[in-house]
């Protein structure tokens, strides 16, 4: 294993630093449009869930997309696996 | 017609006053008639990288709050004719510059017949740094190919496509260029840097200069000397390209490949 991992090539760290780069320069772009309530919709919702459910900060995802013209508002939440029986 | 262009950048100590120093002085060893203006309130460095900081009587600030006429606040530069020098003023009062005294600062540095304007940012996304975007007609935005500074350097973008005169009246924007600063051939060849193209393509702009990292630099700053004005030095070369394209000129990018080695160091070598 060590010796295989000798002459297997670890990504640079430049290209590490442009993959990482490209993606939250992608998200923050479209943050840029978008309106400025997101954010505080965000919280707030979060704040909501969590009363019943325990879930991540992370969890919990807003985006504005727009589909045929119209504005939709997307939330997804991802609920966490073990909190059925509680 | 004066054209304000905006040398700015989001994160700090990536070569901005630097930058300004040197285009200013590059346009003006081409015989434009060019001021530039430091807008670090409190902070003032652009008078120590031109080396005339001991002829600093009345700064921007001044001649806003009306001390001043703008004749008696600007520096002539002693090396180069057509240069002149607007300092920043060492106050803490944050609320010096407003949006109104500079925009009649600049008019009438316009009306004197300057052609170009630089404007020296500060770092950050506050105030100084908001005033002196705002009236560009274009932008220079510094960067160091390194990961905080290139996503600094966009959110700067964004600023720029909301935040100014130009955004607001829809004439079609302040038109933004890149120009990376720090740039080490050697690390890009290694993989362990960002290229020029990576820059590029992350951000979406073209390159108006890339300025290899050099000793020179330092030494500059250290005699008050802006570096361009050192001839033999490569970031000078670079500089002086980036004015030519400024300009309008088409120049090919130097100092962004490794030096070729010899056929000896290649199979010797590392």
């Amino acid at each position: 294993m060590g010796l295989l991992s000798l002459f297997r090539k670890a990504p640079s760290s430049a290209n590490l630093a442009k993959e990482r780069l490209r993606i939250i320069v992608a998200q923050e772009r479209s943050a840029r449009g978008s309106p400025d309530f997101l954010p505080l919709l965000r919280r707030e919702l979060l704040e909501v869930i969590r009363k019943y459910v325990n879930v991540d900060p992370s969890a919990v995802q807003i985006t504005l997309g727009n589909d045929d013209g119209h504005e939709v508002l997307e939330l997804s939440v991802f609920l966490p696996e073990t909190q059925r029986s509680a | 017609m004066a054209e304000i262009i905006v040398v700015t950048s989001g994160k700090g100590g990536v070569g901005k006053t630097t930058t300004s120093a040197s285009i200013a002085c590059g346009l003006a060893r081409r015989g434009k008639r060019v001021v530039v203006i430091d807008f670090d309130i409190g902070l003032r460095n652009l008078d120590l990288i031109m080396g005339c900081e001991r002829r600093v009587v009345y700064d921007f600030v001044n001649v806003i709050q009306g001390d001043c006429s703008l004749k008696q606040a600007l520096i002539k530069d002693k090396r180069i004719e057509t240069l002149y020098v607007l300092a920043a003023s060492q106050t803490r009062d944050k609320d010096a510059l407003t949006s109104e005294g500079v925009r009649r600062v600049l008019d009438e540095l316009a009306n004197d017949g300057f052609e170009y304007i630089i404007c020296d940012s500060p770092a950050g996304i506050e105030k100084g740094a908001h005033l002196a975007m705002y009236f560009a007609d274009r932008a220079v935005v510094v960067v160091n190919p390194e990961i905080s500074s290139v996503r600094d350097s966009d959110r700067i973008l964004g600023l720029l496509a909301s935040k100014t005169a130009r955004a607001e009246k829809g004439n079609g924007g302040v038109k933004e260029h890149l120009l990376l600063t720090r740039y080490n051939p050697r690390r890009v060849a290694s993989g362990e840097m960002l290229s020029v193209d990576d820059v590029k393509e992350i951000l979406g702009l073209d390159v108006i200069g890339v300025v290899p990292e050099s000793p020179d630099v330092l030494s500059a700053s250290n005699a008050g000397l802006p570096v361009i004005l050192n001839d033999v030095s490569d970031a000078s070369h670079a500089y002086e390209d980036a004015v030519a394209r400024l300009l309008g000129e088409t120049v090919p990018l130097r100092f962004v490949a490794e030096p070729k080695k010899g056929l000896f160091a290649r199979i010797f070598g590392s």
